[in-house]
């Protein structure tokens, strides 16, 4: 049988994240694009972890906490900017949202 | 070891299949349940690494706030369309995407299982894990001693998160900047809430009859002040006498006072 180390865990986090990384490209949905980041991050935070019990360090845990409210307040700006952009145009896409201005 | 091993082999598959959930369904809230099992997947994988408070404030936090904000913002926009994954707004967009998305994947992985414990290779003299303290514990006095900047810095963007989110969804008033972008006009049209105290907005049925009125009144008033002023003219000696007599009384009462003052 396979010995479970952190290397199992990096796989995963990697799948993980290249799998964000291919929905933030393929998807036009602004709203699923943010969930694929949610991901991305989430697989980073799992990296962390498991660097952090790898390498016996407290640090990796302490900027997964980090991590998690930097991303809990990118979310709250973020999905204020796409109500205000909904508001506007209805079923906007990422494609249609082409200018910083408006 | 076997049930570590079966624990990370569930709560993997748990992830990847939300995580290509989250990626390859067409219905947002199908998007944002794939993401609730992928998060509780990492807080599984969370607590078999030993990062107990991380994984609790990851299920709360994260499936807690974030896709509950999610699920509201979607229902609050009504996104019920399903987005077609078929059609490649550029040419050749979802091939280029497998190929980079892989290239990430390869990359990370090198870089990834080639470091890792193999950079020193020595154990943590600072923060070590392994010392008998409660994961809480130990992540507390790491916040607060060594990472206490960066936990100050922490409330100060969640204040300005907090503040720029009620700013971008107030509705502001007024049409959009450039009316080319948007030729159907804002979604909203701003009505005022209140009248206009001063009554000048209130249009052309409130306002022509008072100008009318006012103008009927300076004429007549103009054609009474002219017929006061010439029937007066005749009796302006009166008046005058009428003056000149109050103007002896008040002389009179002036020199009794001097008259007393010198007294």
């Amino acid at each position: 049988m396979f010995q479970l180390t952190e290397s199992w865990y990096l796989v995963l986090a990697a799948m993980i994240f290249a799998i964000g990384a291919v929905g933030l490209m393929i998807r036009r949905n602004p709203l699923v694009m943010f969930m694929c980041v949610e991901l991305m991050l989430n697989a980073v935070n799992l990296t962390f972890v498991s660097f952090s019990r790898a390498l016996d360090d407290v640090g990796g845990q302490a900027v997964v906490f980090f991590v998690l409210v930097v991303a809990a307040a990118e979310v709250v700006v973020g999905l204020g900017i796409i109500v205000a952009i909904m508001r506007r145009r209805p079923g906007a896409t990422a494609d249609d949202i082409s200018l910083m201005r408006g | 070891m076997r049930v570590e091993m079966l624990t990370f082999l569930l709560a993997g598959a748990i992830c990847l299949g939300g995580a290509l959930g989250v990626v390859l369904l067409r219905n947002p809230v199908h998007n944002a349940l794939s993401l609730v099992a992928t998060l509780f997947g990492v807080a599984v994988l969370f607590i078999a690494q030993g990062a107990y408070f991380l994984a609790a404030i990851q299920v709360i936090v994260y499936a807690g706030a974030i896709v509950v904000l999610f699920l509201f913002v979607i229902m609050l926009l009504g996104v019920d369309r399903t987005a077609s994954l078929e059609q490649d707004p550029i040419v050749g967009q979802r091939v280029t995407a497998l190929v980079a998305g892989l290239a990430i994947l390869g990359l990370s992985l090198t870089v990834l299982l080639a470091g890792g414990e193999q950079v020193t290779g020595q154990r943590s003299a600072l923060a070590p894990l392994g010392d008998g303290m409660a994961d809480v514990n130990r992540l507390g006095r790491v916040l607060f001693t060594d990472y206490v900047f960066a936990f100050e810095i922490t409330a100060v963007l969640l204040t300005v998160a907090v503040i720029g989110a009620v700013v971008l969804s107030r509705r502001t008033p007024g049409l959009p900047i450039d009316l080319d972008e948007f030729p159907e006009g804002p979604a909203v049209v701003h009505q005022p809430l209140f009248e206009d105290p001063a009554g000048t907005g209130e249009g052309p049925e409130g306002s022509d009859p008072a100008d009318g009125a006012d103008d009927g009144d300076l004429a007549a008033g103009a054609d009474e002040r002219d017929g006061a002023d010439d029937g007066d003219l005749g009796d302006g000696d009166e008046s005058d006498g009428a003056d000149d007599g109050d103007d002896a009384d008040d002389a009179d009462r002036a020199a009794d006072a001097d008259s007393e003052v010198v007294r």
